[in-house]
């Protein structure tokens, strides 16, 4: 579903991914990790087309990137720290807004869907500018899949939630991974990547370092693992 | 599993949707907040009314200058528009969301141009009026809004261009001024040549030429536009 090879961002002369090498079957859900400055959010970024790469193959879905940015966009939902939400339109207006965007076909069923997987139904008419952080991020996640994407990204989406925001936006996370999509997540959060991912990749100086899958690691061992690959 | 749920093999349509969804969601929210709108308003009457009383002229005075004082009214009423306009999408990374979108990058600009073009003329409906009153001058003139209908599609062509450029730096504020001034002095300088041309009644001939000048501007801005917004917004 995504394939990565050999690849390179630059920025200046800066370099920030120096190779990363990237494999993601379907259906997997796969958390990202590693420290501040590691290159998580720009390889997010180039996988979302929002960025070039500087050398290298990237593959979504099938598509190449960025020559066939459009069919790639069509199949990706996108998460991040931001809301990408606009705070002086409802949130239906929000969804309406995108789903015009996406060419969505029966778009008012479908915004009542995703405002019911995200539990928002009851907001539906408020402006999104009343809305709490954890109650925009799962209006934010409710945009990403309103056209029902194969491959979500998300981009650190615990950042700034209190327990309860995060617990619900553990569920929605759930529910998204059960509806078979394929899932990339960066995180600084391990108890929470453990419980979610199927497979750990730990990015570090612009490489994957370590790769794992959950059957491998076993229960409880992530933080280990994660400071070996760091230190290695 | 995850049923794809496919654009129409449409691209003209799924375009010019894009396009209005764009256009219509700015002027929903600026309906709601009208942040953007009262801004341009107070600054471009405070600007007439600077000039207002700075200068007292008499009635040929006036004439004379009516065409430079209104355009450099709009020009700096409409910086302000334009900034505020893609700040809106940069503050919530609302940017990144139209940049995920799976049209023609090119249909972002021409959604937000065309509210920003909106944006521009309900102001400088507001401020013709006002100014006519103030200096007791007839600006309802035929020759004078399609002066001011070319001028400002011109100004924010390469405005909105410029904004998605600036918007991505840190002194963006200080940054569009100094990049669109320069650039748009040639659709300025005709405009005021056409404009004071309608409103001291000259011949055709003589304004025919600032008019080309605005068409051409036009058509060439949009064309540029067009071709390298795509570049211009990416990392």
């Amino acid at each position: 579903m995504i394939e990565v090879k050999k690849l390179v961002k630059r920025f200046g002369l800066k370099t920030v991914l120096r190779g990363v090498d990237f494999h993601v079957t379907p259906g997997e859900f796969v958390v990202l990790l590693g420290p501040n400055g590691a290159g998580k959010t720009t390889f997010l970024r180039i996988l979302s087309s929002l960025s070039r790469p500087s050398m290298g193959q990237v593959k979504v879905a099938g598509y190449i990137l960025p020559g066939q940015s459009a069919a790639v966009r069509q199949r990706l939902g996108v998460v991040s720290h931001m809301p990408l939400l606009y705070g002086d339109l409802s949130a239906e207006e929000n969804l309406q807004f995108y789903g015009r965007m996406y060419n969505i076909s029966g778009l008012n069923e479908r915004i009542s869907a995703v405002l019911d997987l995200v539990g928002l139904s009851a907001r539906r008419y408020d402006m999104v500018r009343t809305f709490s952080r954890g109650m925009q991020q799962r209006l934010a996640i409710g945009r990403a899949v309103l056209h029902n994407p194969e491959v979500m990204l998300f981009d650190e989406p615990y950042t700034g939630l209190d327990q309860d925001a995060s617990e619900m936006l553990d569920d929605v996370l759930k529910n998204v991974a059960a509806a078979g999509r394929t899932v990339v997540m960066t995180s600084h959060d391990l108890a929470r990547a453990e419980e979610l991912g199927t497979r750990f990749d730990i990015l570090s100086r612009g490489v994957i370092a370590a790769t794992s899958t959950r059957a491998e690691l076993g229960s409880g061992n992530l933080l280990t693992f994660y400071k070996q690959a760091l230190a290695g | 599993m995850v049923e794809i749920i496919e654009q129409k093999e449409r691209p003209a349509s799924n375009y010019l949707r894009a396009v209005t969804a764009i256009a219509w969601k700015d002027l929903a929210a600026e309906l709601r907040s009208r942040e953007l709108l009262s801004a341009m308003l107070v600054f471009s009457l405070l600007v007439i009314l600077i000039f207002y009383f700075a200068l007292e002229l008499d009635v040929k005075a006036r004439n004379s200058i009516t065409a430079g004082a209104l355009w450099v009214t709009f020009a700096f009423a409409g910086t302000l528009g334009l900034n505020r306009s893609m700040a809106v999408e940069k503050d919530r990374g609302c940017l990144d969301g139209l940049l995920l979108a799976p049209v023609d990058r090119s249909a972002i600009f021409f959604g937000k141009a065309i509210s920003n073009l909106i944006f521009m003329l309900i102001i400088e409906a507001i401020v013709l009026p006002v100014y006519s009153v103030m200096y007791n001058i007839n600006l309802f003139n035929l020759g004078l809004i399609g002066v001011t209908l070319l001028g400002s599609v011109g100004y924010i062509a390469v405005g909105t261009l410029l904004a998605a450029m600036s918007v991505q730096t840190r002194t963006r504020d200080v940054l569009l001024p100094i990049l669109l001034f320069p650039l748009v002095i040639p659709v300025l300088v005709a405009a005021v040549k056409a404009s004071s041309g309608f409103l001291l009644g000259l011949d055709m001939s003589e304004i025919l030429p600032w008019l080309n000048i605005l068409i051409v501007y036009d058509l060439i801005f949009i064309a540029v536009a067009f071709m390298v917004f795509d570049y211009v917004v990416e990392e």
